[in-house]
C-alpha cells in the first residue's frame, strides 16, 4: 500500500514537472472570466479555474468530457485536451443561465 | 425553485437507477429492504461530511484530490458490482429453483447484501454530496428562499425517485427465466460504467493519459445533455465522445468480470447441488 502510494505520488510529480501550458479562469458573479479561451490545438492544458464567490460552482462540459467541483474561493486546476481545432463549450452546472464559456482550439 | 428542482432531479436520477437495479437483483434475498435502507442512510449522511470537506478533498494530491476520491469510489462501487456478479453466475441457479434455499444461507446472503450496500452508499455519496453543495450554494446565494430551495428539491428527489422505482417495477415483471441474465447484464455494463468514468477522471488529473480526446464524436446522434444520453450514461456508461482510455477501462472490466462469471459459473445439473 505505502509502495503505491509512493509510485502515486511520483506519478504526480511527474506530472506536475511535465510544464503544460497553464491558462488561468475566475468565476466572478457566477460568470466565467475570461469567457472564450484560446488555446493552442493538439496540445494539454490545463485550465487554472479560480472561484472568487461565495457559492460553490460545477465546472461542467459535455464536449470537453470534463466534471470538476469548486468550493468557494479556492483554484481547481483541470487537464483538457489535446484537443483538435474547434469550439468546446462549458458551464457551471450550479448556474447554468449565467455562468457560460467556450475554449476555443486554434 | 424550477432551478433546484431540475438539479436535484438528475443527481438523484443517476442513484435512484443504480439503487432500482440492485433492489431488482437482490429480489428475494435475506433482509434485503435492512441493507438497502443502511446503504441509503450510510449515503446520505457521508454526502453531507463529503460536501463540507471539498475544499479540503480538493486540496490533496496536489490538486488531484477530488478526481482521486472520485475514482476511488468509483472503482470500488465497481469491483463490488463485480463481485455480485460472479457470486450471482455461482449460486444463481440455485437462487432460480428456490428462492428460498439462498434466503437460508444468511452468512452467504449477508456478505452479499453488504457488499450491495455499500455501492448504494457509494452512488449516494457521489450524487448526494453534489447536491447539497448545490443546495447550500442556492441558500448563500441569497436569491432563492429556504422555502423555494426546499421545494424544488423535493420535487426533483420525488421525480428522481419514481424513475429508478419505475426501473425497479419494470425489472420484477421479467419472467424468472430471464430474470437473472437482465440483472447481471445491468449490472455488468453498470460496473463498466464506473470503471469509464473513473478513467475520465484520472485523465482530467493528468495521472493517467487520454490516449484519444474524443475517440468518437456521437454527439450528432444522442447528446450526454439530453435526457436520454444521461439515461444511458448512468445505466451503460454512454458517452458521445470518449477518451481512448475510457474505452480501454470499459471493455476490459466488461471482458474481466464475463470471464468471471465463466470460470466461478456451476456448471450444471450435477455439480449445481451443494
Amino acid at each position: 500500500m505505502k509502495t503505491l502510494f509512493a509510485l502515486l505520488l511520483s506519478l504526480l510529480s511527474l506530472c506536475a514537472l511535465a510544464a503544460d501550458a497553464e491558462i488561468p479562469i475566475a468565476i466572478r458573479d457566477h460568470r466565467f472570466d475570461p469567457g472564450e479561451i484560446r488555446v493552442p490545438a493538439g496540445q494539454k492544458v490545463k485550465l487554472v479555474v479560480h472561484n472568487q464567490d461565495a457559492t460553490p460552482e460545477e465546472f461542467e462540459s459535455h464536449e470537453l468530457n470534463r466534471e470538476k467541483l469548486i468550493a468557494p474561493g479556492t483554484k481547481a486546476s483541470i487537464f483538457i485536451g489535446p484537443l483538435k481545432p474547434g469550439r468546446y463549450p462549458f458551464f457551471g452546472e450550479f448556474n447554468e443561465k449565467t455562468a457560460r464559456g467556450a475554449v476555443i482550439a486554434e | 425553485m424550477l432551478g433546484s428542482a431540475i438539479i436535484v432531479f438528475r443527481e438523484a436520477l443517476e442513484a435512484a437507477l443504480i439503487i432500482g437495479i440492485i433492489a431488482a437483483a437482490t429480489r428475494g434475498m435475506q433482509a434485503r429492504n435492512f441493507w438497502l435502507l443502511t446503504g441509503i442512510s450510510a449515503g446520505l449522511a457521508g454526502s453531507l461530511i463529503v460536501a463540507s470537506l471539498t475544499g479540503q478533498i480538493a486540496e490533496l494530491a496536489e490538486g488531484a484530490g477530488q478526481e482521486l476520491f472520485n475514482a476511488g469510489i468509483l472503482g470500488l462501487a465497481a469491483a463490488m458490482l463485480a463481485w455480485h456478479n460472479i457470486w450471482m453466475a455461482r449460486h444463481g441457479m440455485q437462487l432460480a429453483r428456490d428462492a428460498r434455499q439462498l434466503g437460508q444461507d444468511v452468512t452467504s446472503g449477508n456478505r452479499e447484501m453488504s457488499a450491495l450496500a455499500a455501492v448504494v452508499a457509494l452512488a449516494i455519496l457521489r450524487e448526494g454530496s453534489e447536491t447539497a453543495l448545490f443546495l447550500y450554494g442556492l441558500l448563500t446565494g441569497g436569491e432563492e428562499t429556504l422555502a423555494t430551495v426546499l421545494g424544488g428539491g423535493a420535487i426533483g428527489l420525488l421525480v428522481g425517485t419514481l424513475a429508478g422505482y419505475g426501473l425497479y417495477a419494470g425489472f420484477v415483471r421479467i419472467p424468472t427465466r430471464m430474470f437473472f441474465a437482465a440483472t447481471s447484464g445491468l449490472i455488468l455494463l453498470l460496473a463498466a460504467a464506473m470503471t469509464s468514468q473513473a478513467a475520465r477522471f484520472l485523465v482530467q488529473a493528468d495521472i493517467l493519459p487520454s490516449l484519444a480526446t474524443p475517440l468518437w464524436d456521437t454527439s450528432w446522434l444522442l447528446d450526454n445533455a439530453s435526457l436520454v444520453g444521461r439515461f444511458l450514461h448512468t445505466l451503460a456508461g454512454y458517452e458521445a465522445m470518449p477518451s481512448g482510455i475510457q474505452v480501454v477501462f470499459y471493455s476490459t472490466t466488461l471482458i474481466l468480470i464475463l470471464a468471471g462469471m465463466r470460470i466461478f459459473r456451476v456448471r450444471p445439473p450435477s455439480t449445481a447441488i451443494q
